[in-house]
């Protein structure tokens, strides 16, 4: 990795080669020094009373990098050896620049110390810069801070031009600041910028890394999207968010999921609280009782579902064990009483298996999960479900296709979610209802949840099957 | 008086109650006449809770132990004896509803001694001493007990009423009726007859029986077994009861109660019945013989049992089929069950009961076949096979020849009775064949004949639960997964980190004498699974879709997203086996084979663009910059020499890793430009191909390759005599040449495919990368010294045991898929297949 900083003559400072006093290191010398993933070097590539550049170079150790174990739970976290961290600026950057520019960030300058506070014309090359986000995010975090920025996409392979642009981009920064406070910006911003997982920095020194932004952070307009970066591949509360950033959103800087993609798109309509509420009112008007949710998640549902009376006991079911782990943790199973204990259980299964620890339950919730079914195995489902776990009620609910014309952010012919294995229309929706009442003895009424439409009808559609003729159905 | 006890019978799968006052001899005669293992003590379940047997205050709990471990004993079918007081009726509750639950018979044996012998005992007694007011209150409880034991269900009741009979008493076991693992056969098992006798002569002959004799007996001993409804609706019923009953008394045939037996039978007494479903018919040819034919016709059908189990364990035969848990149990459930099914009293559009599926859940290790309900033909599901074939309705008789599960059967020779529902539905729509989540989760072991119990450890199968329900191909298509393959050994010589050395050498030590090296191609694996069209694909696979087969990756996932793209190139497939006529020489109409897909970039594009072709990116982006730094500053008279040759050393190196990256990728559209190179065809009907030579593979292949060479690209290969240096000398050159200009390398495998030594399974292949392809794996600059060396530190143990487990999973998947056995069989050898896979390896190996 490489970054080189050129300072240019100016009024004030007219001397350029000032940079090397502020650096603490000798325009003709090289300075090496060990940064534990590689041997890291300073050097002047030019040195004129004009304009003097220092270059900060890093050899990257490849091997190093994929040998040592990262992040906490160890085994799976094994970095590829094909990797661009060698090549990249990205929090490994910033450590060098640390370690290597240590005084400068921190103000010191013994031998000109009038310097220190100098606005100087600066430069900032940096050659192999990943940007989620691109030159959007790049210009939104730089151009606020008082950065001429120019930059150049990376392409992938010119061998194959189909493949479009690679992720990087070579960007030139030029601005008036101080030396301190441009080593601050890059220093903060190069691991936002990436917005991947640190390496080689520990948990404590990410706060320390977050708090060389003090001065300036508090009064960027991004300064709420650059901590949510920084923080979010920590395992965080609440507390430590809020006592890092005072008044910043401190609203859950969990992984973004595909989930959270997918109530982007809905987001407009808080469409996921209106299903919430449209499914534990069919619950609560089917007699509650004991109610099996299937494919609970991380338990929003099932958290819902307990704070009604007439519910019972909850199962939640769901495939993904690190599901389960979060729903165990959000709804603080473990400092439950034993009697409210007794009401809640959460296992681990699928709807392609029978399985008889969801026979017996008065209502069972299937929501938004047969949009992530193969339909081909739907067959299959549909007998677990209906024919073995056989709950007096089922609520089913799943995206009505026609209304996605109203989503502004998806394109034509695309789907919700990446997963989604189909949408229906609701033609396509009550043919499967009718056949699976056909199939195994049940009635159905159907109900909108969302604004319903005049002609696409509502963004969600709930069937609500009842066992046997007699039912409420 | 009544005589003295001199033996006691008891059924050998059973419940024991002993019921006595405390010093009444129950220990004594237990340890006398039982394992200590078979009874269970209240005493002992005290000392177990509490360090103490005396103590009266943890009843509660030392009952709830006993009741477990009863419990526990029963669902096993074992053999078990209470040692209690159990002097009081709500004592004894529990421990019949025990025997209940788990079907199986309770007996009860009093010990009714004289109360002074009890004090006297139990004052001997050096631990312990119940107060005699107790024992007196137990001694009258037992005496009243005595008379109710009957009415509380124990079918045999014993009292021991002297300390003679305590001492002479025999004990002995009994097998029950139903029990009949001693007898091996062979058999022929025939359905429903329904009076049918032309056919049933017509099939006894077909199956090889002198028919003429007297019993009808078969020259080579081979036996009949009924499997019930030999009686009502057909014109022969008489008739039929002659041949059955004649060769049961001749010992040349068995059978089984039929429903429509239990019925003729309660008519025949006397009782009230419904006179329908043809039994009319019986009772009218019955009634036109000699009064004494109805008299042994009555004796006859009392006599029939519910079921049999046979041949050690591994047959069960029973009318209507019978779920595992009650195979050679004992009570009114299994015999209803045996006769009717689980019917909940629900009825179809035709009035007929409901029956519950309960083949469909069948995960038995014995073979369960049954009539009862008629079916189109005869097929296995989950090691169960309905053998009605509605011969009265105007279908056919069937016959199954046991051990050899051959289908024989006859036409009927007429409609003789009008089907209530239509024999065969316009749609035969099979059910879909349902797999329970006790079949994969939690901890498993499973047998395989390569490897011998392996075990699957619960954290896994979890893991795997999510890829297989959510992501992967449909179990009924998935017979099959790929395993991992091991590299060679890390090489010893300076410049490589793989060479054909070590393969040579690995094979040369299991002691094989051929190998054979086979071109890796550097695509993506995809495994073809497919039939010749959609009916062999539902009749083979039970799928119910049109697709007639699958392209899958090696965790199971489908490999294209587009089921047409799929579809077409299964057709180009088809249409090249058609041509090399290789349906026809291997007899199948469908196939499973082993492949890899070209171009890598195909499968793996976002792989490529992510991480592959954007590290090249970077790095060629970067290093340049580097070193036109470096240069300025070098030209200014600082010494960075050294740091100039690294960094263009490594600019040198990344050139050459783009370079190799590139070699696998080549733009496709739609089927254009995608190449399969097939190298093993793993299974077809009947038999599991993959133990099959690998010359026998390629043959095959190249045959296919002649026929769609644009599609399917050859493999490379040459055979090696381990003997022979110069052949090895050779191939190891070839091996070099084609690295040297890109290709990924070779696979070397013994030639035999499947080899076993003493040792176990010989690794069924090894990889032998080349030297430029390992750069996409170990990274662009893996090949400076300092890199290599650290690099050979790579411990392959367990991704080589990884590697053989997982191939002896997916064969056992195979050879269990070939023999027809439960799809839930298959399924778990395949799950098993990516539960290993989640097992954390280093993936670059």
């Amino acid at each position: 990795m490489l970054v080189s900083i050129t300072a240019m003559a100016t009024d004030t400072v007219p001397d350029a080669t000032n940079l090397g006093y502020l650096l603490h290191k000798h325009p003709d010398r090289v300075r090496s020094v060990d940064v534990g993933f590689g041997r890291a070097h300073v050097f002047y590539p030019e040195s004129s009373a004009e304009q003097c550049t220092a270059t900060l170079l890093v050899e990257v150790d490849p091997i190093s990098l994929s040998r040592t174990r990262t992040g906490s739970k160890g085994a799976q976290t094994l970095e590829p050896y094909v990797n661009d961290r060698p090549y990249v600026a990205s929090s490994m950057l910033s450590v060098a620049l640390g370690r290597l520019y240590g005084s400068a960030l921190a103000g010191n300058c013994e031998n000109r110390p009038e310097l220190v506070d100098q606005p100087l014309d600066l430069e900032v090359s940096l050659p192999v810069v990943p940007v989620r986000g691109g030159e959007e995010v790049l210009r939104s975090l730089f151009e606020p801070l008082g950065y001429a920025v120019a930059c150049d996409v990376v392409a992938l392979d010119e061998e194959f031009p189909s493949w479009g642009d690679s992720p990087y981009l070579s960007v030139t920064l030029s601005s008036k600041q101080t030396l301190q406070r441009c080593l601050e910006h890059l220093y903060v911003l190069l691991p936002v910028m990436d917005d991947r997982k640190h390496y080689w920095i520990g948990e404590e020194e990410i706060e320390k890394l977050l708090r060389r932004g003090g001065e300036w952070l508090p009064e960027h307009p991004k300064a709420d999207f650059i901590t949510k970066r920084y923080l979010r591949f920590r395992s965080l509360t609440r507390e430590a968010l809020a006592q890092l950033a005072d008044g910043l959103d401190d609203t859950d800087a969990a992984d973004e999921t595909n989930d959270a993609s997918e109530q982007a798109i809905e987001r407009p309509l808080s469409l996921n609280d209106e299903r919430m509420h449209a499914v534990v009112g069919a619950v609560v008007a089917a007699g509650g009782g004991r109610v099996v949710d299937l494919g609970c998640g991380e338990g929003n549902l099932v958290r819902r579902l307990l704070a009604e009376g007439s519910v019972s006991e909850v199962l939640g079911v769901d495939v993904s064990i690190g599901a389960l782990d979060k729903a165990e943790k959000r709804l603080h199973l473990d400092e439950m009483s034993e009697r409210r204990r007794e009401q809640v259980h959460l296992i681990q299964g699928a709807l392609t298996y029978t399985d008889d620890r969801l026979r017996g339950f008065d209502v069972a919730t299937v929501i938004e999960v047969i949009e992530h079914v193969d339909e081909e195995r739907l067959d299959i489902l549909s007998r677990v479900l209906f024919g073995d776990a056989a709950p007096g009620t089922v609520i089913v609910t799943t995206p009505n296709v026609e209304y996605n014309v109203h989503f502004p952010k998806l394109s034509v012919g695309t789907l919700r979610h990446r997963d989604h294995r189909f949408e229906w229309t609701r033609a396509e929706f009550t043919t499967w209802a009718e056949q699976v009442c056909s199939d195994y003895g049940y009635t159905v009424a159907f109900g909108p949840i969302g604004p319903d439409d005049a002609a696409t009808g509502p963004p969600t559609q709930m069937a609500v099957f009842s066992k046997g003729t007699g039912g409420a159905g | 008086m009544r005589d003295e006890l001199d033996t006691i019978e008891l059924p050998e799968v059973g419940l024991v109650v002993l019921v006595g006052a405390s010093g009444s001899g129950k220990s004594t005669f237990a340890k006398k006449h039982f394992l200590p293992t078979e009874v269970v003590s209240s005493d002992q379940c005290r000392a177990l809770v509490s360090d103490d047997e005396n103590d009266q205050t943890v009843t509660q709990q030392a009952f709830a132990l006993l009741h477990d471990i009863v419990d526990k004993r029963l669902e096993l079918g074992k053999f078990t004896v209470v040692d209690a007081t159990n002097v009081k009726p709500q004592d004894r509750k529990p421990l019949v509803d025990l025997a209940r639950t788990w079907d199986v018979l309770a007996s009860a044996i009093a010990f009714d001694l004289p109360l002074d012998v009890c004090s006297a005992h139990n004052a001997a007694r050096p631990d312990r001493h119940t107060p005699e007011h107790a024992i007196k209150r137990q001694h009258k409880g037992v005496r009243k007990s005595v008379r109710y034991l009957r009415k509380e269900r124990f079918r045999r009741v014993y009292t021991i009423g002297s300390l003679a009979e305590l001492d002479n008493v025999a004990v002995e076991r009994t097998t029950l009726f139903t029990d009949k693992r001693d007898d091996h056969g062979p058999f022929d098992i025939i359905g429903d007859v329904h009076g049918c006798h032309t056919e049933l002569i017509t099939l006894l002959d077909e199956l090889g029986y002198d028919t003429k004799a007297s019993p009808i007996s078969h020259p080579e001993g081979r036996r009949v077994i009924f499997l019930g409804d030999l009686v009502d609706r057909g014109p022969g019923v008489a008739e039929v009861l002659d041949v059955a009953m004649s060769m049961v008394e001749g010992e040349t045939a068995l059978c089984i109660l039929g429903n429509h037996e239990n019925k003729l039978s309660r008519a025949l007494a006397g009782r009230d019945v419904q006179v329908t479903h043809g039994l009319a018919e019986s009772l009218e040819q019955i009634d036109a013989r000699p009064p004494e034919f109805r008299e042994k016709v009555a004796t006859f059908v009392d006599g029939l049992i519910s079921h049999y189990v046979l041949d050690g364990g591994d047959l069960v035969v029973a009318h209507a089929g019978l779920p595992e848990r009650y195979h050679n149990r004992s009570s009114g459930r299994v015999r209803s069950l045996a006769m009717y099914g689980d019917t909940n009293g629900e009825t179809d559009e035709y009035g007929l009961p409901v029956r519950y599926p309960w083949a469909e859940d069948y995960r038995g290790t014995a073979s369960v076949v049954y009539g009862h309900t008629p079916v189109p033909a005869a097929g296995w599901v989950n090691n169960t096979i309905c053998l009605d074939t509605g011969s009265v309705f105007g279908g056919t008789l069937t016959a199954l020849r046991w051990p050899e599960k051959e289908l024989v059967s006859v036409d009927a020779e007429d409609e003789y009775y009008e089907p209530i529902r239509p024999l065969v539905d316009e749609e035969v729509e099979r059910p879909p064949l349902l797999l329970d989540v006790n079949d994969v989760l939690g901890k498993h072991i499973i047998e395989t004949e390569l490897a011998g119990r392996l075990t699957i450890e619960a954290e896994r199968s979890s893991a795997a639960l999510e890829v297989m329900s959510r992501f992967a191909t449909d179990p009924r298509w998935l017979v099959y997964l790929p395993p991992t393959m091991a590299p060679v050994s890390t090489s010893k010589r300076p410049d490589y980190l793989e060479h054909p050395d070590e393969a040579f050498s690995y094979y040369r030590k299991t002691g094989i004498s051929q190998v054979v090296c086979e071109e890796k191609h550097m695509g993506s694996r995809a495994v073809l699974i497919f039939a010749k069209d959609s009916d062999a694909a539902q009749a083979r696979f039970g799928i119910t879709n049109e697709a007639a087969g699958v392209i899958v990756t090696r965790t199971g996932r489908p490999f294209f997203n587009d089921i047409t793209l799929t579809a077409s190139l299964l057709d180009r497939v088809r249409a090249a086996i058609d041509a090399a006529g290789v349906w026809e020489s291997l007899s199948t109409d469908w196939l499973i084979i082993d492949a890899e897909l070209l171009p890598w970039s195909a499968k793996a594009k976002e792989l490529l663009q992510q991480q592959y072709a954007a590290t090249g990116a970077a790095a060629s982006t970067m290093l340049p910059a580097a070193a036109e730094a470096l240069s300025a500053a070098i030209d200014r008279g600082v010494d960075l020499a050294d740091v100039k040759d690294r960094i263009e050393g490594r600019s040198a190196h990344v050139d050459k890793y783009i370079d190799a990256y590139r070699q696998y990728c080549w733009d496709v559209d739609a089927l254009d430009g995608i190449e399969i190179a097939p190298f093993q065809i793993l299974a077809a009907e009947g038999e599991v191909l993959a133990k099959k030579p690998h010359a026998w593979h390629l043959d095959v292949i190249d045959s296919l390759i002649e026929n769609a060479p644009d599609l399917l690209r050859p493999t490379w290969r040459r055979f090696v005599n381990l003997a022979d240096d110069d052949q090895i000398a050779e191939a190891t050159e070839w091996w070099v040449e084609q690295t040297e200009v890109g290709g990924e390398g070779m696979v070397v495998k013994p030639s035999d495919s499947i080899v076993t030594n003493k040792r176990g399974l010989v690794l069924p292949g090894v990889k032998c990368r080349g030297r430029e392809y390992l750069r996409i794996i170990y990274g662009p600059e893996y090949l400076e010294p300092a890199n290599l060396d650290r690099l050979r530190e790579r411990s392959l143990g367990r991704k080589t045991s990884l590697a053989r487990r997982e191939f002896a999973l997916g064969i056992e998947g195979l050879e269990r898929f070939v023999n027809r056995e439960h799809l839930f069989g298959t399924h778990e050898c395949v799950f098993g297949v990516l539960a290993l896979e989640s097992e954390p390896v280093d993936p670059r190996l």
